[in-house]
């Protein structure tokens, strides 16, 4: 038996647009173990959160299409199930926390209403039975006073109040698999850290997978324990996060982690100059022959432009897209 | 110091009236800059760090009085500019630009780069054509662009690339002093590197100094002298850069520091201890306005507000705790 609860296999989503097709995602793969906390990882237009929303059916098409690969979850391809198959999943073994809690909540819906209604659906619970759920969870969830607020309508809270209504949402049917997409990028520092905190507990508490999709190299350190980076819709980097911290095989991933000011490097003296990657993230449209990192890496030579590099196998657990696993002389010394 | 200060803003506050309309009053008034004084040297950064309504945004308009204060004062280069009129205003505009968060909303779409880069000029002198090119040629290169991107316009260029042409124009008139807004925060990580270092680079070129206000701490420590903390309108804390992380002796300050998520996978973070959202400016709390949040607070705090106090070199902090001790949080 697989123990795998979720595996994603040679995926591709391509967008058809006017000047072309952009490829979000080619050709991505990993899994997840359950009870596992994976960190997506990469910069805008990477391609992770076509990546999660491809998992859930949501991927709009025209004028996106899933052109190729399986995801599987529990053995089955969610890519081969019809809507309605689809949408029993959803909201109930797979649930999604998005970035914008403002955007996702709906405006005119009490949260009380919102909290309850994938119970209504999904465990056919009676409307009275699903608000005192409901208000259990906005208790869980820490919301202040929760039994007073399920008439409130998403404007009246904050936008920590609002993730937590977002989270309660996303936990009423204890999904086996949380999809969480930049779920604190909008908020401020110590409210950030109150969600984190909180979906550490709940995650211990309901034993949940939680793909984690964020840009943030300190909120992944905190949350996950494997990391997948990102780049140009293609996996160039997986591994323990601890293996990915300390030894970094790509030099995106290497370039990424010294690009990036940390905390405390001033009293360590004053800090040499930042890191840059220079350049910039290549068209997704343009054919690219070689290594898509190839304009901006520091250690690039011909093959590199010639020939797509495999996820070649680094060590334990650890893969990384890079010709130095084959040509490791030609690795320049880092600045 | 015998020198003048670049800057020296004095007890600003500036409140907003809260609702009302033509004839109605007013309902309340949110008070966004309560009280706030610092001063700024020749080719020092000022870092203003705090959460999303602290109103480090408002000071940063008040310093170049895009936005007029309620009562304060400030004194540019020795000038007091609320006292100076439209015209001697725009003078002296020429010194103090401004660059903002979003590359995307802060340039014309409809205006070449050429012309982007060098319309501060036109408030200024009048230049021929060619010699505007020449100047717009100039900058950017300095900002790290092509002179053929002059001829672009702003939607063919990325984030950073963007950000790049901001500064570019902010550059144009020679200024001493740049209020930079969030600068780097819609940016990449690695992008956000880029703008940083030349930020840098630059304010050694053209001996800048600068006020950075963000709300990422590791980004003003890093390119920070010195860093003010601001908390619903007021400075809580100001101290060297060198010192910032190390010995925070505010609890906010400690707060804020210990919320960071650490990059690295070894040193996982203890469960934050501060519940809560930061209170309503428009009813802020009686006393120091951290109190309900503060694991510290006595009687003392909930009655008075605390004012900022020296309690070492360059280290200012606004807490009836403070004492030569920090507050040994890590």
């Amino acid at each position: 038996m697989d123990p795998k609860l979720l595996t994603i296999e040679a995926l591709s989503a391509h967008f058809h647009l006017p000047e072309g097709v952009a490829r979000a995602v080619d050709g991505i793969g990993f899994d997840l173990e359950p009870g596992e906390t994976l960190g997506l990882v990469g910069e805008s237009g990477c391609g992770k959160s076509v990546t999660a929303l491809s998992i859930l059916g949501l991927v709009q098409s025209p004028p996106g299409r899933i052109e190729a690969g399986r995801i599987l979850f529990e053995n089955r391809n969610l890519l081969r199930l019809d809507a309605e198959e689809l949408r029993r999943i959803r909201g109930r073994d797979i649930s999604m926390i998005f970035q914008e809690p403002m955007t996702s909540l709906n405006p005119v819906l009490p949260i009380g209403r919102q909290v309850a209604e994938p119970l209504m659906v999904h465990k056919a619970l009676s409307r009275s039975e699903a608000m005192a759920e409901a208000a259990a969870w906005l208790d869980h969830v820490k919301i202040p006073a929760a039994r007073k607020r399920l008439d409130d309508y998403p404007h009246q809270l904050s936008g920590g109040m609002r993730q937590r209504v977002m989270i309660a949402m996303a936990m009423v049917c204890r999904p086996k698999l949380l999809i969480a997409d930049e779920p604190t990028t909008a908020l401020d520092v110590t409210i950030q850290a109150q969600i984190l905190s909180l979906m550490l507990m709940l995650k211990s508490e309901l034993n949940m997978s939680v793909l984690l999709i964020t840009h943030d190299l300190g909120v992944v350190a905190q949350m996950a324990s494997r990391v997948v980076v990102m780049y140009a819709g293609q996996v160039v980097e997986e591994g323990r996060m601890t293996d990915m911290f300390d030894q970094p095989f790509h030099p995106y991933t290497r370039g990424l982690l010294k690009s990036m000011p940390r905390l405390g490097d001033r009293r360590a003296g004053r800090p040499p100059r930042l890191n840059e990657i220079p350049g910039t993230v290549p068209s997704l449209i343009e054919a690219v022959s070689g290594c898509r990192f190839a304009g901006r890496c520091p250690h690039v030579f011909d093959v590199c432009h010639k020939q797509q590099p495999d996820l070649f196998k680094i060590g334990a657990g650890q893969r990384a897209r890079c010709w130095l696993k084959r040509y490791p002389d030609r690795r320049k010394p880092d600045a | 110091m015998p020198e003048v200060p670049l800057l020296k803003v004095n007890n600003l506050i500036k409140e907003f009236p809260l609702g009302g309309g033509l004839f109605a009053k007013p309902r309340a008034r949110v008070r966004a800059v309560d009280d706030v004084s610092f001063a700024l040297s020749r080719g020092e950064t000022f870092g203003l760090v705090g959460e999303s309504g602290c109103g480090k945004t408002t000071l940063g308009r008040l310093i170049l009085r895009l936005v007029e204060p309620t009562s304060g004062d400030v004194e540019f280069d020795g000038q007091h500019i609320l006292a100076l009129g439209a015209k001697e205003m725009r003078l002296l505009r020429r010194r103090m630009q401004i660059i903002f968060q979003d590359p995307y909303a802060s340039l014309d779409p409809r205006m070449k780069v050429n012309a982007i880069v060098t319309e501060p000029l036109y408030a200024i002198q009048n230049l021929a054509k060619s010699e505007r090119k020449k100047v717009a040629a100039e900058l950017i290169e300095k900002v790290g662009l092509r002179a053929a991107d002059l001829d672009k316009y702003p939607h063919e260029f990325s984030g950073g690339q963007r950000q790049r042409i901001s500064i570019a124009r902010a550059l144009c008139v020679r200024p001493d002093l740049i209020v930079a807004d969030e600068p780097v925060s819609a940016l990449d990580v690695s992008i956000q590197a880029q703008v940083i270092n030349l930020m840098a680079d630059l304010k050694k070129e053209f001996q800048l100094s600068y006020v950075f206000i963000s709300h990422d701490l590791s980004v003003v420590e890093h390119i920070s002298d010195r860093i003010a903390v601001m908390y619903l309108g007021t400075i809580v804390e100001l101290a060297p850069a060198a010192s910032f992380s190390g010995s925070p002796r505010h609890p906010y300050t400690a707060a804020l520091l210990r919320a960071v998520p650490m990059p690295d996978p070894h040193r996982k973070t203890e469960p934050f201890p501060m519940e809560g959202d930061a209170p309503s400016p428009i009813d802020p709390p009686s006393g120091c306005t951290f109190h309900p949040r503060c694991p510290h607070a006595f009687e003392r705090c909930r009655a008075e507000k605390p004012s900022l106090v020296k309690t070492a070199r360059q280290h200012f902090v606004a807490c009836w705790l403070n004492n030569s001790r920090g507050l040994g949080i890590e």
